[in-house]
């Protein structure tokens, strides 16, 4: 609740929120806004392909006839529903891995980082492309897979953070009286360490939603979606010649949109749980006391103040 | 703990890295559905015959990795005969497998087009390394004032963007002032003239700026972070109460210790920096690995596929030792650690 608090005080952050609330009301209510139903099949008059803006469609129509504005509608669907759940499974296996591996040290901490700095160099999406050429294009493939790959800065920012929170005393006094490792990982460990995990997992929905519009736009999108990347792949090989850029120009715009939202919140929330330093020597005094003064009113219940860097 | 020295360790990874990958490599494109001779050569006429041949000069009879019957019948030769050992025996000599599309040796494929994505991905992250370390340094100057405040929100911007759509975005600015694609204007002038390396430099503004903006916001906002944490370190403190004046505090102080992070940062996103080659690459028809990957997958290639991957893996690996060798020179802290 605190956090919450924190965040409502961040403009950039509510912008964030704002911005996204917008996508997700597109999302989950496409069919009523929509003045045309995407999936259905057209025959368009020729007068009707690739048209420019007009009051039937009010953002043009694409190389089938297709209305534009219901296709970006549709389109919030697939990259949020893409960006939430790869993000989610990341994150579990990132927590996952971050916590065994900074809680129990050694060997297995080891070997864990080791597949971690093996996957950081292996570039990401000559792989996720190659994997997704061979095995086929679909949905659940390419959030499959996208998930799989994408834990491993999430894992280097939790285990950071347990190193430092194991050391404190009341996860000593916890295994002093005999509490199972299990048992502090879960309670006592992974609460400290949570709110730094959603801040990176937000920012994540970003990267993922944006892994998946590259996929799409290079062509390997699940063909039977309409999802901006494969808007953006058709528009970029049927209408850029034919300067459409009514077609060209809105699904791009919709992912800057959701990844800046994402991005605004996950900064934010970032600044909330790691807070860095708020001044420094360069500065005039002048400018300093400006800076420090408004010392935000301390809660009446403090969290524990997550100070160490991750 | 190891007591490993740091270099041998990271040469050591580097050398597992890459045998994972080649392995990878080999097991992906080997568990494709269907006959991988009648994948591999797409051509329906193929004779019963001329298959069988194919089978054994790719070894395909063989069994995939190890002969077990073999290696208990305690003859190694044989039982270290098999398609992976084929596979890795071709790959030494340089052989790649020729490509579906247009039957030209891979190999040759990629030597053609490497250099070309060299360039793009070389001059751009020159740019954005550039762009990213001079406004970062600047913003955390400035922090707190307008310049920081602008300079932030152009990071965040660029970030979320994502590489291809900056590019197109670019290419309809720059319509009729810069060449829309490719990397020569074609008939224009003879290759290895002056003429023809401006005549490339013209055709690489684009795709070079959209890479470089696209780094230099995680470059900035990373510079931008360090720099502030530095510029409250007491040894700045100091250097200002001896009186040095402000550039020179950045220049001499701050500058070089955040370099450090900058260097692992750099090398960390390298792999990510050959993504976004693909990507320009495809905008702008630059005919380098990555649109050549992106014409493979249009049309099912898999030879050229597996080998621009093997390529480019091969190339951010080797890279990244090549980053932590500098590192260790630039600190030398790591080499005792």
């Amino acid at each position: 609740m605190n956090y919450l608090r924190q965040f409502a005080r961040k403009p950039m952050g509510m912008i964030g929120a704002a911005m996204l609330l917008v996508v997700v009301a597109a999302a989950i209510f496409a069919p009523l806004i929509a003045p045309y139903d995407p999936y259905a099949r057209v025959r368009a008059a020729p007068d009707q392909i690739l048209a420019p803006p007009s009051p039937q469609h009010i953002l043009g129509t694409d190389d089938a006839g297709k209305d534009v504005f219901s296709q970006l509608l549709y389109g919030a669907r697939v990259s949020l529903l893409v960006g939430f759940t790869a993000s989610l499974v990341s994150m579990v296996i990132g927590s996952a891995v971050g916590l065994v591996a900074g809680y129990y040290g050694g060997k297995v901490d080891t070997v864990l980082m080791r597949v971690v700095d093996f996957l950081l160099v292996i570039p990401y999406l000559p792989l996720v492309l190659v994997i997704i050429a061979v095995w086929g294009r679909g949905l659940w493939k390419i959030i499959f897979v996208i998930a799989i790959l994408g834990w491993t800065f999430t894992a280097r920012l939790v285990r950071a953070q347990t190193l430092s929170v194991k050391q404190r005393q009341y996860i000593l006094r916890a295994r002093a009286i005999g509490a199972s490792n299990p048992r502090i990982i879960l309670r006592h460990v992974l609460p400290q360490v949570m709110p730094l995990i959603v801040a990176q997992t937000v920012l994540d929905i970003s990267a993922t939603i944006l892994a998946e519009a590259s996929l799409s736009f290079l062509g390997l999108g699940d063909p039977t979606l309409v999802s901006w990347g494969n808007m953006l792949n058709f528009a970029f090989e049927r209408a850029i010649s034919r300067q459409a850029w009514w077609f060209l120009l809105p699904p791009g715009f919709a992912i800057l949109w959701v990844s800046l939202a994402l991005i605004l919140i996950g900064t934010s929330l970032e600044e909330i749980v790691n807070p860095r330093i708020r001044s420094h020597h360069l500065f005039d005094a002048r400018r300093m006391v400006a800076l420090v003064l408004p010392v935000p009113p301390r809660p009446v219940n403090p969290p524990e103040p997550v100070k160490e860097d991750a | 703990m190891t007591r490993t020295g740091y270099l041998p360790r990271k040469l050591l990874f580097a050398l597992v890295t890459l045998g994972i990958v080649i392995t990878f490599n080999f097991v992906l494109f080997r568990v494709l559905p269907g006959d991988p001779v009648k994948m591999l050569f797409r051509n329906p006429r193929l004779t019963q015959e001329a298959q069988e041949r194919i089978r054994v000069q790719f070894g395909l009879d063989k069994p995939m990795f190890l002969d077990t019957e073999a290696l208990l019948n305690g003859d190694l030769g044989a039982a270290f005969d098999s398609q992976f050992t084929a596979y890795l025996r071709n790959l030494a000599q340089g052989n790649l497998g020729v490509s579906f599309a247009n039957r030209q040796d891979v190999g040759e494929l990629l030597r053609e087009r490497v250099w070309r994505t060299v360039l793009l991905v070389f001059s751009g992250e020159l740019l954005a390394i550039f762009l990213g370390m001079a406004v970062g340094l600047l913003a955390a100057w400035k922090r707190g004032t307008r310049i920081d405040a602008a300079a932030l929100i152009l990071g965040l911007l660029a970030w979320a963007l994502p590489t291809f759509f900056l590019g197109i975005i670019l290419l309809l600015l720059a319509r009729g002032v810069l060449p829309a694609g490719g990397m020569v204007t074609p008939g224009y002038a003879q290759p290895g003239t002056l003429a023809y390396w401006l005549d490339v430099a013209k055709h690489l503004i684009l795709p070079a700026t959209t890479l470089a903006i696209v780094n230099a916001s995680g470059y900035m906002l990373i510079m931008r972070s360090s720099t502030v944490e530095i510029l409250a370190e007491d040894y700045i403190l100091t250097a200002k109460a001896k009186g040095l004046s402000n550039l020179r505090i950045l220049r001499d102080h701050a500058l070089k210790n955040a370099m450090l992070p900058m260097v692992t940062l750099i090398a960390l996103t390298l792999g990510y920096t050959v993504g976004g080659a693909i990507q320009v690459e495809t905008v702008f028809s630059w005919p380098g690995i990555g649109r050549l990957v992106y014409d493979s997958v249009a049309k099912q290639d898999y030879p050229v596929l597996q080998g621009a991957f093997l390529l480019l893996a091969v190339s951010v690996i080797l890279a990244n030792l090549l980053a932590d060798i500098l590192y260790s020179a630039l600190d030398p802290r790591v080499r005792l650690g």
